[in-house]
């Protein structure tokens, strides 16, 4: 292994960012198996990719636009259906605010 | 079990019924599901009740469609509208979709029969079908052994005669490996060609849908049924072809065995039944030569770099509000959202959204996001130069052959280099379709086309397959 890339700490941040709570068991469990594989990424900077565009996809394509007319959609009660927690018509949510 | 090909044409003219043929399957699953697993939901009702609806039709002399009786086992990461899509996660246990995916409605256009959803990996994340939330499927061929993944019950449920056919998702191989690791037939077509309207999304640019069959006749036919142009897939390009009708047996090619597919970390045996199978094709005309793409070697690392990346944006969705598991408990959103995720997500899936964020985050994008994108630029090159020279490209499936379940689950980097020879074509979005080197034989050989050339390499698996 090539030094440590990754460490509790950077965890601990990235799965706040991504929204996962990890406890510190799990966080001192995943950290070797992370920098393992992040030292396997490391081939790519053997690529010579010099003057090369990022590729995003196989048709480089641009938005596509359609008209803006009303289709159809699903029904209130439809997108509802698989909420937990609903009220007056309305997803809820938990308090945002304390 | 009979071709699909085959059974429909006996269900139309009157030799069985498309109810027999549902009733022979469903009594195949409930003998076999105990020990392989393959399914999460059976809709053994709704699936008869079709059934007697196109028997119905042909005494009345109606079209039943292409795939008329057909009983089809569908991944459960694709969308059906009130059947259960889990996509193997305990995030979407209940989660039941409001809409058919555009495949499910041209299987369902065509006559085909929807016998249930099977089990994956979840999200699609995995290569043995070990990491869903339903527990692991079985190899019909020997129960201690992976089936592959990440489409794993629709080729453990096809093997078994569990359903006529499957449909898949390969976003790195997980249409082609099971297939391979099943003895079984598998087709990734060209990125594009199949809407991803209502799969359930991994990695958006590299994910496609494709069948998996007994034999390449049932894939061509499949395949004509859920390609096409929708609105509803802004990344969907072609219109409707007829593969099935145009399939020939073709062995006048000049095929290209790419050197670093050939080499290291290849089991011996495996490169054997691969190269024996070669040399069938060039006994009856094929012309072989050796080519050289030589940024192979970083195709994996640059796929897992985008895959997970892809993956990080797309699983941000699963907040438990509008749908999905959710912890239910009277916290603040961030705590609840966290918690929610943390209990809803397996293992696998955490690690690659770490991952993924990882690479995405502020002063590592370029070093490794935006590297992977030119590599894959690189790639494209590459393949394009080599295509120029020949007409398809040939590689064993998988390096090795199925091992025992739960050898490697603990060794995810082990995991992930098993789909070195699948992933390029994912990152190039070139077709590419497996069949099995021989009869009940774990190992699969694959033809990769140029982008569109579908037909060219059905017809160079047709070809091959007569030399089972």
């Amino acid at each position: 292994m090539s030094g440590k890339k990754i460490t509790e700490k950077e965890v601990k941040n990235i799965s706040d960012f991504a929204r996962i709570h990890l406890d510190e068991e799990e966080i001192s469990n995943l950290v070797p198996q992370l920098n393992e594989i992040l030292d396997y990424f490391d081939k790519i900077d053997e690529a010579d990719t010099e003057g090369l565009e990022p590729l995003f996809g196989i048709h480089s394509q641009t938005n596509k636009l359609r008209e803006d007319e009303v289709g159809e959609s699903l029904t209130q009660n439809t997108a509802l259906s698989n909420a937990k927690d609903i009220e007056d018509g309305y997803f809820k949510s938990p308090r945002v605010r304390d | 079990m009979i071709e699909a090909w085959k059974t429909t044409q006996k269900i139309k003219n009157g030799e069985t019924t498309s109810t027999e043929v549902v009733e022979k399957t469903i009594k195949k699953i409930e003998d076999k599901e105990p020990q392989i697993n393959a399914y999460i939901t059976v809709e053994k009702e709704k699936a008869l009740e079709k059934a007697r609806e196109i028997d119905r039709l042909i005494e009345k002399n109606e079209d039943p469609g292409m795939l008329a009786g057909i009983p089809v086992g569908m991944k459960d990461a694709i969308s059906t509208a009130k059947t259960k899509t889990t996509c193997g996660s305990k995030t979407l246990k209940n989660y039941k979709p409001p809409y058919d995916a555009y495949v499910v409605e041209q299987i369902k256009n065509a006559g085909g029969i929807i016998i249930g959803k099977t089990n994956c990996d979840e999200f699609c994340m995995g290569s043995t079908t070990e990491t869903s939330y339903f527990g692991a499927t079985k190899n019909p061929i020997n129960p201690e052994l992976v089936p592959g993944g990440s489409s794993g019950g629709s080729a453990a449920a096809v093997k078994y005669g569990g359903a006529s056919i499957a449909l898949g998702s390969d976003t790195g191989g997980s249409v082609r490996c099971p297939a391979a690791f099943c003895s079984l037939v598998g087709l990734k077509p060209t990125y594009g060609h199949i809407s991803r309207h209502g799969l359930v999304a991994y990695a958006s640019s590299l994910d496609q849908i494709g069948p998996i069959t007994t034999n390449v006749k049932d894939a061509a036919l499949t395949y004509d049924v859920i390609s096409g142009k929708d609105p509803n897939d802004p990344t969907s390009t072609k219109s409707k072809q007829n593969h099935y009708q145009n399939l020939k047996p073709e062995t006048e090619v000049t095929l290209g065995i790419p050197k670093e597919l050939m080499e290291e970390g290849i089991n011996p045996d495996v490169k054997n039944k691969v190269k024996n199978k070669i040399s069938d094709l060039e006994d009856q005309g094929a012309n072989i030569k050796t080519v050289s793409i030589p940024s192979l070697e970083y195709a994996l690392p640059a796929y897992c770099i985008i895959s997970m990346s892809e993956a990080s944006s797309n699983l941000a969705r699963y907040d438990g509000v509008r749908y999905g598991y959710t912890t239910g408990k009277n916290d603040d959103w961030n705590t609840v959202y966290k918690k929610t995720r943390a209990q809803g997500f397996g293992d696998e899936v955490k690690r690659r959204i770490i991952l993924g964020s990882y690479a995405l985050s502020a002063g590592y994008y370029d070093r490794y996001y935006n590297k992977a994108l030119k590599i894959r630029q690189l790639l494209k090159k590459e393949f394009e130069k080599a295509f120029n020279k020949v007409d398809a490209l040939i590689a064993p499936t998988m390096p090795y052959k199925p091992f025992k379940i739960g050898e490697k689950i603990d060794d995810p980097l082990s995991l992930y280099m098993g789909d070195a020879l699948n992933v390029p074509v994912n990152m190039i979005g070139s077709p590419s379709i497996t069949i099995p080197t021989s009869h009940n034989e774990p190992v699969g050989i694959q033809i990769i086309g140029n982008h569109h050339q579908e037909q060219k390499i059905l017809n160079i698996a047709y070809a091959m397959e007569e030399t089972k």
